[in-house]
């Protein structure tokens, strides 16, 4: 599979349920479908990034390195633009995100893409 | 004159010796015996350069164009056929410098160096197959690893040959089924050698050698391909065909397979854990 679409699947399906655990936080109920809209897009781009790498390096432990770093720094904005009682709720969202790139970036470079035959 | 036994054996050596007269080669050295002749290190005058020369007890040519037609990178090459002026027949091939199976074994290579032997000796043998070749008599005595790891196969498909107890199929009636047979004898010999006598060797091989050493051709794999596609699979830590593995043994494969994805997993539920347990503070 190509390794950039594998990435935006891999970041869409992660973003989602990464979005969809603020479900168990009651004050964001009202708020569901922006997050889980929003954490699906930032795992879009994360994975994207993540598989457009995975194709240029083939090491599984730079793919967890690099995925990490590009979901703390997504995550960063996202809790940037986010506040919470007027306080912006960087280690609720930059944690897990940094966790997801991790596993983003660990199964970007686990994809298998079928070799040329010429 | 009396005649003491060291030169008696000497006479005995030397008149036993091939004449090589009208031949291009110079006879260096014995380097091994077979049931079907002997093998020589010779030198090629001509190229000056050092071959390994077979000579036949019997009429046994067709064992050397059965080899002159196998090319294949673990099959020693053939580079002339002929006959010695006592009419015995001849065939020189490439000089191979390295040690027989077994004796390379008792270095105790790691499991990962014994089946690239393994998985060359099947390839050399899959090719054969596919050329309707059959090597009748695979054992470890006939299988050589060269000095930059190079494995080759020798002595092909004599008709006179039914094979070596221990590598021999029971059946009678040799085919590419008996090679299997005798591949899955040199991969259980791999695994114990050297050891005890019992098998050793994690449980998925054990099952790919006892499958194709079942007693039942049939119930043996049907062909080398499979045979090396199992091997593989047990190498890149997936289920074995020849193996019906216990739930236990399937869990732990999957985690040492997946080792890191569980541990980034546990560390996402340990996050969100942490976070919301905080939260509750």
């Amino acid at each position: 599979m190509n390794k950039i679409l594998a990435g935006l699947i891999f970041g869409l399906i992660l973003g989602a349920i990464d979005g969809a655990t603020a479900w168990f936080y009651p004050e964001t109920h009202s708020m569901m479908a922006a997050i889980m809209v929003g954490s699906s897009m930032k795992g879009m781009v994360v994975g994207i990034l993540c598989g457009w790498f995975a194709r240029k390096v083939q090491s599984t432990k730079w793919g967890i390195v690099v995925g990490s770093a590009l979901g703390l720094g997504f995550a960063f904005f996202v809790a940037a633009m986010d506040t919470v009682n007027g306080r912006h709720p960087y280690v609720q969202i930059m944690l897990p995100g940094f966790v997801v790139g991790a596993i983003t970036g660990f199964l970007t470079q686990r994809v298998r893409t079928p070799t040329r035959s010429t | 004159m009396d005649l003491s036994d060291s030169v008696l054996d000497h006479l005995r050596h030397t008149a036993a010796l091939p004449d090589l007269t009208g031949t291009r080669y110079e006879l260096e050295g014995e380097i091994g015996r077979g049931g079907m002749g002997v093998v020589y290190r010779a030198r090629d005058r001509d190229l000056d350069r050092r071959v390994a020369l077979k000579v036949l007890d019997a009429e046994m040519e067709g064992e050397a164009r059965l080899i002159a037609r196998l090319e294949h990178p673990a099959i020693v090459p053939i580079h002339e056929t002929g006959r010695l002026p006592d009419g015995r027949a001849f065939y020189a091939m490439k000089l191979v410098a390295g040690v027989r199976l077994d004796h390379y074994l008792a270095q105790a290579p790691s499991l990962a160096e014994r089946l690239r032997v393994i998985r060359r000796v099947g390839e050399a043998l899959a090719y054969a197959h596919t050329t309707g070749a059959i090597h009748r008599d695979l054992k470890p005595q006939n299988v050589m690893v060269g000095e930059f790891g190079e494995v080759y196969v020798m002595d092909w498909g004599m008709d006179a040959v039914a094979g070596t107890p221990g590598f021999r199929a029971p059946e009678t009636r040799l085919d590419r089924f008996s090679d299997i047979y005798a591949l899955g004898a040199l991969l259980a010999f791999v695994l114990t050698s050297p050891g005890p006598q019992a098998l050793a060797g994690p449980s998925a091989l054990r099952a790919i050698a006892a499958k194709a050493m079942q007693a039942d051709p049939a119930a043996r794999y049907p062909d080398t391909t499979a045979l090396l596609a199992d091997i593989e699979r047990f190498q890149e830590g997936l289920a074995v065909g020849a193996w019906a593995e216990p739930w236990g043994h399937r869990l732990r494969r999957f985690g040492s397979r997946n080792a890191v994805l569980l541990w980034l997993l546990a560390a996402y539920a340990g996050v969100k854990f942490v976070l919301f347990f905080l939260r509750n503070l």
